[in-house]
């Protein structure tokens, strides 16, 4: 039936001050909410002027945006207006993948959707469904899944993203750096980025106080094949050979420890296993570490004496997407040993603590007991995973072990171009009785779904809580500003009503989100009304640093720093991280890398007409005397082909002096596929369809995507 | 009278185009048109490099050709912060403004009138930044009075070193970037 954008089942929002497209509203209304273009949740106002809406700008009160978005935030105008965004529930009529459509009714699509669960549930247990969910919005969903009996639920931010960075962190301080990261970078007068392009990876507080330890002096090491924005501004760029940062890391250790720069109290204090520490850095001299990097030994020497010099106001950033290699968390460990050498975790310029306030969960039923438990780390053999991790879901699904998983419900998640080898999640899919797509975007994931169903843009939508853990505690409220244009629903609508559909009413005691906010707020003694007026809520400021009296305390085994770890031995694994040699690309060949661009986020916002405009195709940075020998000129189309013989999609050449001859880079998130993506479709090429291999961390399971190697083909 | 520029620190610039989009939003620039842009100039060989990033729009220049050759007086140097301003309803779209534009800051507008940074003199009137400097995440960009000694953006210019665009073109721009 083609029904679809007749009024659905459930009723609009009954909000006041709310207006959709046709509106006889007059004069500017404000209605503070919190971002959701990526995941940071800046404290935004949007504008609506005369019932359009106009702009959103930063909440001054907000301490993560400090009053200021960045340009994916003040573009989430083209969110709400982009013609291409998901309009109607969709159910599929062909094969997968041929994006052929019906459109529906909720309720039918929830129909189909419930029913096909049943059956599962029925036939292979709840566990054969997996939920991907990334960011908040995700809240309900899972809580549907959970009720359902899945204990399956994973998003790529563990296993492709910052799990390694996490878990080598807490091996060494038995915690974990978080997100918004504990990274104290605006107070930094030593900051060290390796392999971390803050600036070009826009994460707004940390831009924003990148910006300010540049303004200030700070003396910034940038370690990076490619000469980043963040190198522009470094006292020190090192041009490391791609693949060998943990030599440097390494090397660095070596001559801290050797010339006894690091901080002896606080490693006498806190510290575990320094003896054996010290005697594994014996052998990584910087002469060791000179044809492995490409660094010389002097400048190794400089650059560990300038952190030396400015410790424990020394940070070397953890980095966020740290899959890079498979040994991800062992050079996440060595990080955060470095880190420990200068005292900076607990120090002002390094690591604060982070706090919230204590808002009460919703009291729910308890979740049905799962006798298989989860399917993604069977037998644990990732010993030190500390989140599901999503390619283990995808390797049950395609062997059926250690037990099948049959139906896959994706919020807000591009598989295809989040998780490495597209064949793979591609064969997977095929063998699922069930997918479900809800997002805002219709992305290549939406492409191949049974069931599409279209969300509301964080606009026009209330959400969960942000009870964030922070510098300084708050909680904030997203909460609509306007009608949805079309048939989208709200995650929160989602989810309630397919839990209906499923029988576990129980689950939802409320009936609004409004009554669910409330609640939560009303245990915490907080007011519903004043946080719709202002936003957010701060909480009384408390110590951050061990300096102002925050209680050093370090959850390992232990109880302290672990420079030489004993569970990692008990394991089987390096209790003191070593120097791995990886691959080199074949003569001819680069290898590849991506990144972020301040102004996209993942594979989710290319066809904002906002954000399009500022960046609509991405390009393959190729060093300028490679291009010139291989007749390259800049700005000339070219396609990659990648050691399996995958041919990718055209992309622009930028023949540049600002990368090493043996790599090529490109921004992550374009190529779409997807025909519903117009504006899209066809601009800029794919990384991810490049990325056919991959390296698995033994530790907890990260899948490193710096492992491919393509050659340049001429576009004619 | 004030007279109004911009000081923009190119260290602290990350080139993120914040400032773009803000300004997009903020004054309803048609899709497919720019009021302020990013450039970027590398020098250098690898590794051995230095970058500029640059937030440019329209100079508000001192003497400004825009407004010299315009026939009928749409471009014009308003009074309020000696701001160079085009009134769309007198601007018959000639182009010739365009044309002598070193710094290539006009467009025309698709209802047709020549159309360009104005400094969001709107906002400035209430008190605000232009809406490009507000948004800033960098804070690298000052907005105030070059007439006025103690200003911010004289205190900037007097304390670091500065480069205005093409001084070569004698247009005398008001916008200055610190190295
Ligand atoms: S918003 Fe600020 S940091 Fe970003 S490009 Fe513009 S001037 Fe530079
Ligand atoms: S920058 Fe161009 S448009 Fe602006 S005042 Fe100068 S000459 Fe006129
Ligand atoms: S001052 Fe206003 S009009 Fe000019 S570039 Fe900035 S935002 Fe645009």
């Amino acid at each position: 039936m083609a029904a679809g954008l007749a009024a659905s089942a459930g009723a609009r929002p009954a909000l006041e001050h709310v207006s959709g497209a046709a509106t006889t509203e007059k004069g500017i209304r404000k209605v503070p909410t919190f971002c959701d273009i990526c995941f940071w949740k800046c404290g935004a106002i949007a504008h609506v002027k005369d019932g359009r809406l106009w702009k959103v700008e930063g909440n001054p009160e907000d301490p993560l945006s400090r009053g200021r978005l960045c340009p994916r935030g003040t573009g989430g105008v083209g969110a709400y207006f982009d013609p291409d965004r998901l309009k109607v529930p969709l159910v599929r009529r062909q094969k997968r993948g041929q994006e052929e459509w019906v459109q529906t009714t909720w309720d039918e699509a929830l129909n189909v959707v419930a029913g096909k669960m049943e059956t599962i549930k029925t036939k292979w247990g709840a566990e054969a469904m997996a939920l991907f969910a990334h960011g908040l919005g995700g809240t309900f969903l899972k809580h549907t899944l959970k009720a359902y009996g899945s204990p399956n639920i994973a998003a790529p931010s563990f296993a492709q993203c910052r799990g390694p960075r996490d878990v080598g962190f807490a091996l060494t301080f038995g915690e974990e750096i978080g997100s918004p990261e504990r990274t104290d970078i605006r107070n930094a007068r030593c900051l060290v980025l390796i392999g971390s392009h803050l600036g070009e990876n826009m994460h707004n507080t940390q831009a924003q106080e990148f910006a300010e330890a540049v303004g200030a002096g700070a003396s910034i090491i940038v370690v990076d094949p490619r000469f980043s924005v963040a190198a522009s501004k470094a006292k020190h760029y090192l041009p490391i050979r791609p693949g060998t940062d943990m030599a440097l890391l390494l090397a660095w250790m070596h001559v801290i420890v050797g010339e006894g720069l690091y901080d002896k109290e606080y490693v006498a204090a806190h510290g575990y296993g320094f003896v054996q520490f010290q005697a594994e850095l014996e052998p990584y001299t910087p002469e060791w570490a000179y044809p492995e990097t490409g660094i010389a030994p002097d400048a190794i020497r400089e650059t560990a004496r300038e952190m030396a010099r400015y410790r424990p106001a020394t940070l070397i950033h953890p980095g966020r997407h740290a899959t890079w290699y498979g040994d991800d968390s062992q050079r996440s460990r060595a990080v955060a040993l470095l880190n420990a050498l200068m005292g900076s975790w607990g120090r002002k310029g390094g690591f604060w603590t982070p706090s919230s306030m204590d808002v009460p969960g919703y009291p729910y039923p308890a979740y049905p007991k799962s006798t298989k438990g989860k399917v993604d780390n069977p037998g644990s053999r990732h010993r030190f995973a500390t989140e599901s991790i999503t390619t283990g879901i995808r390797e049950a699904t395609l062997t059926g072990q250690p037990y099948p998983v049959k139906g896959w419900m994706v919020y807000a998640t591009n598989l295809i171009n989040a998780l490495p080898n597209q064949e793979e999640t591609i064969r997977a899919i095929q063998a699922l009785e069930l997918l479900v797509v809800v997002d805002v975007a219709p992305s290549e994931i939406a492409g191949w779904a049974d069931v599409v169903l279209p969300e509301s843009t964080y606009l026009e939508r209330y959400d969960e809580l942000n009870v964030e853990s922070f510098r300084e505690p708050f909680v904030a409220l997203r909460q609509p500003v306007l009608h949805s244009p079309h048939d989208q629903k709200p995650n929160w609508w989602i989810a309630r009503t397919l839990a209906g559909k499923l029988g576990l009413q129980a689950y939802y005691p409320w009936k609004t989100i409004e009554d669910y906010l409330d609640h939560r707020l009303a245990k915490a003694n907080l007011s519903f009304t004043e946080l719709k007026r202002k936003g957010i809520i701060r909480g009384a400021a408390v110590p951050v640093y061990f300096d102002d009296g925050v209680e050093p305390s370090f959850p390992t085994p232990s109880g302290k720093i672990e420079f030489y770890s004993t569970q990692l031995h008990d394991a089987g694994f390096d209790p003191v991280p070593k120097y791995t040699r990886h691959p080199e690309p074949p003569a001819g060949s680069f290898r590849l890398l991506f990144g972020r661009a301040p102004m996209h986020t993942f594979s989710r916002t290319q066809s904002n007409p906002l954000l399009h405009d500022l960046m609509s195709e991405n390009e393959v940075w190729v060093n300028a005397d490679v291009a010139s020998r291989l007749g390259l000129d800049d700005g000339r189309y070219v396609r990659l082909r990648n050691q399996d013989g995958v041919l990718g999609q055209r992309i622009r050449v930028k023949a540049t002096e600002r990368i090493r001859p043996d790599c090529v880079f490109m921004v992550h998130g374009f190529g779409h596929t997807s025909k519903m993506m117009r504006r899209a479709l066809g601009k800029g090429a794919s990384d991810a369809q490049l990325i056919t291999r991959y390296k698995t961390d033994p530790l907890m399971g990260g899948t490193g995507m710096n492992v491919n190697f393509v050659t340049i083909e001429a576009e004619a | 009278m004030a007279r109004y520029g911009m000081v923009i620190d190119t260290r602290r610039c990350v080139g993120c185009m914040d400032c773009v989009v803000a300004c997009k939003t903020e004054n309803q620039v048609p899709e497919g048109f720019d009021r302020d842009w990013i450039a970027t100039d590398t020098t250098g060989r690898f590794p051995n490099l230095h970058l500029e990033i640059r937030s440019e729009r329209c100079n508000h220049c001192d003497a400004p050709p825009c407004v010299d050759c315009c026939p009928t007086g749409a471009s014009h140097v308003e009074p309020f912060g000696h701001v160079v301003l085009v009134t769309p309803e007198q601007c018959i779209g000639c182009k010739a403004c365009l044309a002598s534009c070193p710094y290539d800051a006009r467009f025309v507008n698709p209802d047709g009138f020549a159309d360009k940074c104005t400094f969001c003199i709107h906002r400035v009137k209430e008190g605000l930044d232009p809406a490009c400097v507000s948004v800033c995440p960098t804070r690298c960009m000052t907005f105030g009075d070059l007439d006025d000694p103690r200003s911010e953006v004289n205190r900037l210019i007097e304390s670091r070193t500065h480069h205005a665009l093409i001084p070569a073109a004698g247009t005398s721009p008001r916008i200055f970037y610190l190295t």
